[in-house]
């Protein structure tokens, strides 16, 4: 019974290993590939040993494979790099699996050879010493220092050969991520030698993508081969199909070394049909960023809208609001991790309503002691709250520092996934989403809540509502609470991505105003399209003028734009403005 | 003609704050040179570079007024022009270090050297005299003045829309002026300038005329603004603050009115901004930043917008504040600095003048009550 | 066709298919109307019959979208912006009286004199002796010389409408567009505000809008009645009064 489920298991890892499929493919080297099978299986296999008569024989090969490769892994280290580079390509046509550890060890100059005993090992930094493995048998070897071991040098042409042959040599693994970056590796750095392994890899293989992947391997192999020029020309079809920065320089190398008229110009069309789609990612890649930039925008923006844009109030302290919920956030992380570590998750969620409830506070106290003493005189109004953002930072700088505060990412604002040749990190990628949510959300308590009837009732006319019974100071005050509330909130999303400072909301006034002004004032959605547009246009020119130029023409843009369409992008018309 | 231009706004009140201002540029100074440094009389050179300072901040303070006492244009980018000036200033005295720089480059200042420049920048010639920066002190920022201006004014830019452009303006400029590559020094700008004219900054004697330079700059530009506002163009404009379109359906072309005042004041700035870097001896884009333009503007409504003496007395009373507490009190600083802001507009919109004005109204009020 | 027949009428301002929208509301529609050199004319009609639109178009505070806006038989008005517009001869009254406040009553009346406005000139020029004689004149016809040298700011509000009336005086125009002048007025005030335009019509032409039908009857002159930006009648007071459609307008619905 025992027997029998050990049986079962080795074939399991046989039949996970792919590697039957692969010696029946080979064609030469018929001794390696008698040999391979128990090889991979001996982790699993040699325990078996004694047990099976069966297996017997199979492990006479491979104690004959393991002497073999002893063989090849001490040609390894000795004589000179030219014997090195030989010896690495007999490692790896050799296929063993045990030889891709060995030969990323002696990449990463971590191979050895044992002055006492010649032993060749793996030797990885453990604390002051480091800690030796076997190189052949994979066992433990002990502990040693530099002093005792010679370690076996490499220049980086040996390295670019030792990537290559890794890649070929992991292109069986089981581990089918191993297997996409052995097809990678050997897109990047294609050698001939490896042909026909990967030919048994395509084979071979199920996972259509990992599939996909060897062919373009296979292809990018193909064209530094001496295959026929029929081949090369599918092969350049495949590699221009993949499309991005690697498969740019695989045709960029074959334009270098065709000698065929032919291929020559067709890897030049190819590689310029790959120069259009990377053009094509790029651009989108920009939009995203842009996207993402804009988000930003909106945020810092779209609380200014309501103060600026519905009540008329220009309020320079509105940085100062995004700055306070910034700060919220910080302190409620720092609440969280002296007294509740495991909500650590949570702080945001923690933070929104307080930060919003902190910034509204304090707009509204704003309202009540400055603002509303100053309506109709907003050059004061601008004034007056520029002195108080001042008061604010320095309020803030005494009670924190004037240092950078350390704000965390909870885990699923951290890392990021592939959309095609783009890079999306979760991070932006709530922010972006929050920004949205944010905008509906105010979109709905204008046009749904009472206090969005009274809001919009007051901007137009203020006797008349005031007559209808509204309490117009306070749905002034409530506005602007709202206002700032919403600064709060965007301060808790920008506490993730900028440096949590007292300076923190300077650096967003004038864009936010640029944002609110460009879209049209009192148009929300004038806001979010000014935003989106002004994040996507400083992306697209930051590459050619950089990041700094970049922003100086956007604000000169906005300059002139303004003296174009003085009124912004949705202008309202009419009456009204005057 | 110009005389009879000249002394056509000269009240009493601005006879003698004129008088007042020359008094002080020519007394210390000659106090800090005649006497003998143990006198009790004697003025330290220090004392004199603080007031030079002062009274070319006062400069900017007056140029700030013209346009937004006077014509209503809340400008949050004087700084800019101010800062253009000592630009200007700042590649004069340059260029007059010559091979004593620490790289010992006789054409190429020190930064220039250490960011590998072949050459002096095409925008650099000329600066080694002192005619041409003269003229640039007046012409870039006005060129600058003229361009936004003819731009927002045309198309009616107004209030606060016009504020927010003029700060972007300036935010703009410092981002620009932070880059290296612009070749004017970059983060750290200039500095450790030897001689103006010939003659080492670091002299007290230097420092008296530059002193003395501040204050007689200070008393004309008092005199020309004050012959602006007196005049026929001084009632338009001062018109088209208080009511622009009326002034547009009586025919008035309200953009020239605006922009003459917009270059005028930014030619003021660019050379209050030249005398001030000499006597600091250091400019950097720092300078431009946004705070500097509406710390400005809080000289002149503590002051008295406006008015001609009250930006002067505003921006040496506030600087005198600021040096003192910056010293004794420096956290204390940005809150004084910000509840002054909050404090005046709220309790005191015509500033220090105003309130004297108030005081002086009331007191006639009464005696003009007495008898009857 | 109609067109050039038209223009080379000698009507003194010219308004034809004039349309102006805000937001898809059409505040004019269509709008065409005659003045005639030395004329005086009220128009009238319900609050958002177009009648201060009207006035921003022909003093190019605001374009038309379509139509013409034709004076003195060549200046396209719809080209010219507010300066120009007042240069070529067209003065304004505004509702609320709108006088510089931070300046004197003689000031007010110089800054509305006609001739100089160059902004370089100015700086220079002091008012020649024709000029102070002009003002002098003014403030004798508004009987305002005991408080020449007094801040408008600090005149009661019928002051304010006299001084505005001497800066119209002062400005000259060939056309003077009034908008509601009797507004808040007692009844005294309002009779000789009547008189005044009366007087002013015999040298100016005059277009007045007005709300008070008292005011209108003691002008006694041609009425044009607008309605949603269109002109609904025209005639004597008598006449349109007398017309179904305006009593409609005024007292219906």
């Amino acid at each position: 019974m025992f027997f029998l489920r050990l049986l079962e298991r080795f074939a399991i890892g046989w039949n996970r290993s792919r590697f039957h499929p692969i010696a029946n493919a080979r064609t030469g080297d018929a001794g390696s590939r008698g040999t391979s099978r128990p090889a991979d299986s001996s982790r699993t296999g040699c325990a078996l040993a004694g047990v099976s008569s069966a297996l017997a024989a199979v492990l006479i090969a491979a104690t004959a494979w393991a002497a073999d490769l002893q063989t090849l892994v001490t040609n390894l280290t000795t004589g000179g790099f030219g014997d090195r580079e030989t010896a690495i390509g007999a490692l790896a046509a050799s296929g063993d699996a045990r030889a891709a550890p060995i030969l990323e060890a002696l990449g990463a100059g971590q191979l050895y050879v044992r002055k006492s005993d010649n032993a060749v090992v793996i030797g990885r930094p453990d604390g002051n010493q480091l800690a030796l493995t076997d190189a052949i048998t994979g066992k433990s070897a002990g502990a040693g220092n530099e002093a005792e071991l010679d370690r076996v040098r490499v220049n980086n042409r040996l390295r670019g050969v030792i990537e290559a042959a890794v890649g070929s040599l992991t292109l069986m693994s089981p581990d089918p991520r191993v297997r996409r970056d052995a097809a990678d590796s050997l897109f990047k750095r294609p050698d001939p030698a490896a042909l026909t392994a990967l030919d048994a890899a395509v084979a071979a293989e199920k996972d259509a993508r990992i599939k996909a992947a060897f062919t373009e391997a296979r292809a990018a192999v193909v064209l530094v081969s001496d295959a026929t020029k029929q081949q090369k020309l599918e092969a350049l079809e495949i590699v221009r199909e993949r499309g991005n920065r690697d498969a740019l320089s695989v045709l960029q190398a074959a334009i270098n070394s065709a000698s065929d008229p032919e291929i020559k110009a067709a890897a030049t069309a190819a590689a310029a049909s790959v120069r259009q789609t990377l053009a094509a990612w790029e651009a989108a890649q920009n939009v995203w960023y842009g996207i993402s930039l804009g988000s930003v925008l909106l945020l810092a923006a779209i609380g200014l809208a309501i103060t600026f844009g519905t009540m008329g109030v220009i309020n320079m302290a509105h940085g100062e609001m995004v700055m306070l919920g910034a700060y919220t956030t910080f302190v409620v992380q720092d609440i969280i991790r002296t007294s509740a570590p495991h909500l650590f998750d949570a702080s945001l969620v923690i933070a929104l309503p307080l930060a919003f409830v902190v910034a509204g506070l304090v707009g509204i106290a704003i309202e009540r002691g400055i603002i509303r003493f100053l309506y109709g005189r907003p050059l004061d109004t601008l004034l007056a709250t520029w002195g108080l953002s001042l008061v604010l930072q320095q309020a803030v700088r005494s009670i924190f520092g004037p240092s950078n505060r350390e704000v965390g990412a909870p885990s699923f604002m951290s890392g990021a996934f592939q959309v095609g040749q783009i890079t999306v990190t979760y991070g932006r990628l709530w922010i972006v989403v929050f920004s949205l949510v944010v905008f509906a959300a105010l979109i709905l308590v204008l046009r749904k809540t009472p206090l969005g009837l009274y809001m919009r009732a007051v901007t137009q006319n203020r006797p008349m509502a005031s007559t209808m019974g509204i309490r117009t100071p306070r749905v002034d005050a409530l506005t602007f609470g709202l206002g700032s509330g919403i600064a709060g909130l965007a301060g808790v999303a920008l506490s993730q991505i900028d440096n949590v400072s007292p300076n923190l909301g300077q650096g967003y006034i004038i864009d936010s105003f640029m944002v609110v002004v460009f879209g049209g004032v009192g148009n929300l959605f004038g806001t979010l399209v000014g935003a989106t547009a002004l994040g996507i246009v400083n992306k697209f020119l930051e590459p050619y003028a950089g990041a700094v130029l970049g922003k100086i023409l956007v604000l000169v843009f906005i300059i002139l734009f303004i003296q174009r369409r003085p009124r912004g992008l949705f202008a309202l018309k009419g009456r009204s403005v005057e | 003609m110009i005389t009879r231009f000249l002394w056509q706004g000269m009240g009493r009140n601005l006879r003698l704050g004129v008088l007042f201002v020359l008094a002080i540029g020519i007394i210390l100074p000659l106090l800090n040179q005649l006497m003998p440094a143990s006198s009790a009389l004697y003025v330290p050179a220090w004392v004199l570079q603080l007031i030079g300072k002062y009274l070319s901040f006062a400069s900017l303070a007056l140029a700030v007024d013209l346009v937004w006492g006077f014509c209503g244009i809340l400008t949050l980018g004087h700084a800019a022009f101010f800062a253009l000036g000592g630009y200007c200033m700042g590649m004069y005295l340059m260029r007059q270090i010559g091979s004593r720089g620490q790289y010992g480059n006789p054409l190429l200042p020190d930064f220039m050297v250490f960011l590998n420049y072949k050459e002096l920048p095409w925008f650099w010639h000329g600066f080694d005299q002192f005619w041409f920066a003269a003229i640039m002190i007046v012409a870039v920022p006005s060129l600058l003045a003229l361009a936004l201006g003819w731009f927002a004014f045309r198309s009616r830019v107004t209030g606060v829309y016009l504020s927010i452009i003029t700060q972007a303006m300036t935010f703009a400029l410092m981002l620009a002026f932070f880059r290296n590559d612009m070749g004017l020094g970059g983060n750290n700008g200039m500095t450790d300038f030897k001689d103006i004219l010939g003659f080492s900054v670091q002299a007290d004697s230097t420092r008296a005329a530059l002193c003395f330079a501040s204050a007689l700059v200070l008393a004309i530009f008092l005199v020309i603004a004050g012959a602006v506002v007196g005049s026929r163009f001084g009632k338009a404009l001062t018109a088209v603050r208080d009511a622009e379109s009326r002034m547009r359906f009586l025919g008035y072309r309200v953009e020239g009115y605006k922009l003459f005042v917009f270059v005028l004041s930014a030619a003021m700035a660019g050379v209050a901004g030249a005398l001030y870097v000499p006597q600091v001896g250091i400019i950097n884009p720092s300078e431009f930043s946004p705070g500097n333009s509406i710390e400005a503007v809080l000289w002149v409504a503590v002051g008295g917008r406006g008015t001609l003496i009250g930006p002067v007395i505003g921006a040496v009373a506030v600087n005198f504040g600021k040096t003192w507490l910056t010293g004794a009190l420096p956290e204390v600083w940005l809150f004084a600095l910000g509840a002054l802001f909050i404090a005046v507009t709220l309790f005191l919109p015509r500033g220090i003048v105003g309130l004297w004005a108030q005081i002086r109204n009331r007191d006639t009020a009464r005696k003009a009550k007495v008898p009857a | 066709m109609s067109m050039t027949e038209q223009r080379s009428t000698s009507a003194l301002l010219y308004l034809s298919g004039v349309t102006v929208s805000f937001d898809g509301f059409k505040a004019l529609n269509n709008l065409s109307l005659l003045v005639e050199p030395g004329e005086m004319r009220a128009i009238i009609g319900p609050n958002g019959a177009g009648k201060t639109t009207m006035m921003d178009v022909v003093t190019g505070k605001t374009r038309p979208d379509e139509g013409e806006v034709v004076f003195d038989g060549k200046a396209d008005l719809t080209k010219l912006d507010e300066a120009d517009i007042a240069t070529l001869g067209i003065g304004r009254k505004f509702q609320k009286p709108t006088v510089f406040e931070n300046h004197t009553v003689r000031d007010n009346l110089l800054l509305a004199l006609a001739g100089l406005r160059s902004w370089y000139k100015l700086l220079l020029a002091a008012p020649t002796k024709a000029e102070n004689a002009r003002l002098d004149d003014i403030l004798s016809i508004i009987r305002m010389e005991p408080q020449q040298h007094m801040l408008a700011a600090r005149l009661s509000h019928g002051q304010k409408q006299w001084l505005e009336i001497g800066m119209l005086l002062a400005q000259d125009p060939k056309l003077l567009l009034v908008d509601e002048p009797v507004a808040g007025m007692t009844d005294v005030e309002t009779e000789t505000t009547a008189q005044v335009l009366r007087e002013i019509n015999k040298t100016h032409s005059v277009v007045v809008v007005e709300h008070d039908m008292s005011f209108v009857r003691a002008l006694g002159v041609k009425v044009t009645v607008l309605h949603e930006g269109s002109m609904l009648a025209e005639g004597t007071l008598d006449q349109v009064s007398a017309d179904p459609r305006v009593v409609e307008v005024y007292l219906g619905r």
